[in-house]
């Protein structure tokens, strides 16, 4: 067992109770190329408004590798194509009419088929952007063969969606999606599973087969992917490795199981500012506001897409991320406080001991999103080291970023680590620095000198 | 909020008079936590900020600063052989050393602070907290008869090429208040070195030489204190026969911890509590102890700094201990941490995250060279009595090479592990 003694969990009001409901009155669902890593912006497109499609037919088309493609979530009629900046193709927006219809695979044998023949099905299927491809969270390159293929098994993110909860019925889905993975890669397909809690994982992640199982004990982000890959088998430069969400996982054993694309995904709606928080079962890309509806009691408040620390900000009417298992519902923090700096024990989250609220460790935080103070420059250290379960030195790395010295940036580490890692030290930053964005633009400089 | 709409109000326009609204923004975020919401990261962020972390260090210098104040009067009572009881006489002893410390204190602030505004109102920033620790440890690290312009130079010199000549808070390679010092005892070394600058409050340090009040002691103050019947000041008081100033630092290089502990009427209890002259806050170990605590409770300071100085300064003092050759190596290695402003020093002043070394590893080195170096600069160099100033500026200047050195280890761990 890996015990990660680094970390802090950050306790919030409005974690959703464990009863999945089916969502009603979601009708749009869209597929978002944003939501993808390494594709160009406008894609081609396969589709027109006012078409009809399946479940599983292609929209898009990448115009670089014209094997990439995505497919619709849902079955219905094309409602809209929506274009952001210089034309760039934000979303394609599916009407959907309560009854799906889905286009049916025909799957490969996994016993005898050849590597190349499962990656064009998948390619085809539209399951291959579902795949990350480390370093930088890219859709996979079709050529190179990951080292190794790692999934998380649980999300210590605050309030994050319990997976074993989520998963308990897709045990045979879950175990064929590893065997489909098993057969992308060389190496191993590794497991991260949580053994923080006393009710253990959930059978399905825990008799899953054919893996390498990891148990992983500490705080967050002791169940982010990329934290579990650091104590498994670091990525190293040159290093190429996949990870998986577990409901993705799931997805490509249905194109085996039930040979439909399955986008199914059930959703926890959380945040203090959602009333009765809860899971909800819709498809991929769900429209948020239409999910939200009634649940939300105020109209001073922030939506996002994922959680609180590296989730996405969603405005009305906009749609689930594609990686995205969560809605996260907190009020806006536009307010002034008198001396809100000086108090000495508030009822906020804080790493610091400043706060007398350590003392209080299961106590649930309403938080609103008020950055508690101004930017500075970096002044204090050791925060970030001290809140990130990693032999790294991020503070070093983000001032390597910033300085634009790229063999110092892969020397400490950057191939390791993603803005979900990295978020709990922007939360820690007393500085108010935005780490997740420094970061993106060290990964930018390298992609492009790539 | 009707005080929020007020503050709105009386806001100067920007464009117009920039000066007044980096003024007026500075005061209104310091009364407020400002309106601001994350935006392209993180969508909740921790409660804490800079000017808490700065507000517990000065709440921890609080302790020290009541009792320098009051030592203050302590000392100049001694000289004159007059209320030798440490709580005796305290009003006059209280009030003598504030009338000491306040312009001190304020010309170190005015001066700095004006900078820090004048900077930030130059490039367009805001107003940093930057000073709000530097202008609190000033003070306690001047001798109490330190001439105003000397220091108002002093802090000009150490925030301008300091840290406004490095880009602001955040990112000067020195400690501010340490250079403050060390610009007073390099360019007026008089004023801050040898046995006569301790004591305050006479025209020379001599036996026989009148206390010199003023009209705040002997008008205002005197008015009121006969008002309740309590002790005045007499102007008439002496220094008495027998009185030397020197600190126990100028005695040990020559009398040994014998020469130290005998000077002093309750021996090593004067100097574990602080009844003994040197620089205003550095005296009183229990209370600076307690400083400490606090910030290690509070996780403010780094423990690995502290500890690492204080093992260095235990180490290199055995040794001295077991060479001995001169009174100073022979005092023992613990009673090291009683003279001069070791505990201070570990404290408040190694512990500047911005002029330390920043890797955890670093840190630990960091600690125990500047305890390491202290010790030989205070015993091994007679012409510098303390050391500890210098260490930590010579350690300031090492720490990034401290750091660069750690992270080129962990870059090549790194790359063989592929």
């Amino acid at each position: 067992m890996n015990y990660l003694r680094k970390g802090h969990d950050i306790r919030l009001q409005g974690a959703a109770a464990k009863h999945i409901v089916p969502a009603e009155g979601v009708s749009t669902f869209a597929v978002q190329p944003f939501n993808f890593r390494g594709i160009v912006p406008i894609p081609k497109l396969n589709v027109n408004p006012g078409d009809k499609v399946l479940a599983g037919d292609v929209l898009l088309i990448d115009k670089k590798r014209p094997e990439l493609k995505f497919v619709a979530p849902v079955s219905g009629e094309i409602e809209s194509i929506n274009r952001g900046e210089k034309r760039a193709i934000k979303e394609i927006v599916i009407k959907y009419n309560g009854n799906m219809e889905y286009k049916s695979f025909n799957p490969p044998d996994l016993k005898s088929c050849e590597r190349a023949e499962l990656v064009s099905f998948l390619q085809d299927a539209g399951v291959w952007p579902l795949i990350r491809q480390r370093p930088f969270n890219m859709v996979p390159d079709t050529e190179s063969i990951p080292k190794n293929i790692f999934i998380s098994t649980f999300d210590t993110a605050p309030l994050a969606p319990d997976l074993s909860f989520v998963m308990n019925e897709s045990g045979e889905s879950f175990q064929a999606g590893l065997e489909v993975l098993r057969k992308l890669t060389n190496g191993k397909v590794h497991l991260g599973l949580d053994a923080n809690r006393k009710n253990a994982p959930s059978s399905v992640f825990r008799s899953a087969q054919n893996v390498e199982k990891h148990w992983f004990r500490g705080k967050h982000p002791a169940g982010n992917v990329g934290v579990q890959i650091h104590h498994i088998d670091p990525i190293n430069q040159g290093d190429k490795v996949w990870t998986l969400n577990v409901q993705d996982v799931a997805l490509i054993g249905d194109l085996f199981v039930k040979k439909i694309f399955n986008s199914k995904r059930v959703v926890a709606l959380t945040g203090s500012e959602v009333g009765g928080a809860k899971y909800i079962e819709t498809y991929m890309g769900a429209n948020i506001c239409q999910m939200i509806r009634d649940k939300v009691e105020t109209e001073n408040i922030r939506i996002i897409s994922g959680d609180v620390l590296s989730g996405e900000q969603k405005f009305k009417c906009e749609f689930l991320n594609a990686f995205d298992d969560q809605i996260t519902v907190i009020p806006e923090g536009n307010q002034y406080e008198l001396f809100g700096w000086l108090a000495p024990g508030v009822a906020r989250p804080s790493i610091s001991r400043t706060f007398l609220n350590f003392i209080f460790k299961n106590r649930e935080f309403k938080v609103t999103t008020n950055s508690r103070g101004e930017k500075r420059a970096f002044v204090v250290t050791g925060d970030y080291e001290s809140v990130l379960p990693m032999n790294i030195y991020p503070q070093h790395l983000m001032k390597a970023i910033l300085i634009k010295d790229y063999e110092l940036m892969e020397g400490l580490g950057i191939y390791e680590i993603e803005d979900e890692d990295i978020a709990i030290c922007e939360f820690a930053c007393l500085s108010k620095q935005n780490l997740q964005q420094i970061l993106r633009q060290g990964q930018e400089l390298l992609i492009a000198q790539a | 909020m009707g005080l929020i709409r007020f503050f709105k109000k009386i806001e100067p326009d920007k464009t117009k008079h920039p000066f007044m609204h980096t003024l007026y923004d500075g005061f209104f975020s310091f009364v407020f936590v400002p309106n601001h919401t994350t935006s392209n990261g993180v969508h909740i962020r921790d409660g804490m900020d800079l000017k808490r972390l700065m507000t517990f260090v000065v709440i921890a210098l609080i302790p020290a600063y009541l009792f320098g104040i009051y030592n203050i009067g302590h000392q100049h009572f001694i000289a004159m052989k007059e209320f030798p009881g440490f709580f005796e006489a305290a009003n006059l002893k209280f009030f003598y050393g504030l009338i000491k410390i306040i312009p001190i204190f304020i010309v170190a602030n005015v001066v700095g602070l004006g900078l820090e505004f004048y900077y930030a109102y130059k490039r367009g920033h805001n107003i940093e907290e930057g000073f709000l620790v530097t202008g609190a440890l000033i003070p306690l690290i001047m001798p109490p008869d330190i001439p105003l312009w000397i220091l108002a130079l002093a802090v000009v010199f150490a925030v301008i090429i300091g840290k406004e000549a490095f880009g602001g808070t955040g990112m000067n390679i020195w400690n501010i208040a340490l250079l403050t010092r060390m610009f007073v005892f390099f360019a007026y070394p008089t004023s801050i070195t040898g046995d006569t600058v301790w004591v305050s409050g006479f025209e020379t340090l001599k036996v026989g030489a009148a206390a010199d009040y003023s009209w705040w002691h002997t008008g205002l103050l005197n008015t009121i204190f006969d008002w309740f019947g309590w002790l005045k000041f007499d102007p008439s008081g002496v220094i008495a026969d027998g009185f030397s100033g020197a600190t126990p630092l100028g005695i040990g290089a020559e009398g040994g911890w014998e020469g130290i502990v005998s000077r002093y009427p309750n021996g090593v209890s004067d100097l574990f509590w602080g009844k003994i002259p040197g620089s205003i806050g550095e005296t009183s170990k229990p209370l600076i102890i307690l400083g400490g605590i606090f910030l290690l409770v509070t996780r403010v300071a780094s423990w690995r700094i502290m500890l690492g100085a204080v093992l260095g300064t235990a180490l290199t003092a055995i040794l001295l201990n077991f060479w001995g050759a001169t009174p100073m190596m022979q005092i023992p290695w613990y009673y090291q941490f009683f003279i001069g402003s070791a505990l201070f020093a570990i404290v408040f002043m190694a512990t500047d995250p911005v002029t330390a070394a920043s890797t955890n590893k670093g840190k630990w080195i960091y600690g125990f060279f500047i305890g390491f170096l202290a010790i030989v600069i205070r015993v091994l160099n007679p012409a510098y009595p303390e050391g500890w100033m210098l260490a930590i500026i010579f350690m300031n200047t090492l720490a990034p090479m401290i750091d660069y050195y750690t992270i080129q280890n962990h870059i090549k761990k790194r790359l063989k592990r592929a």
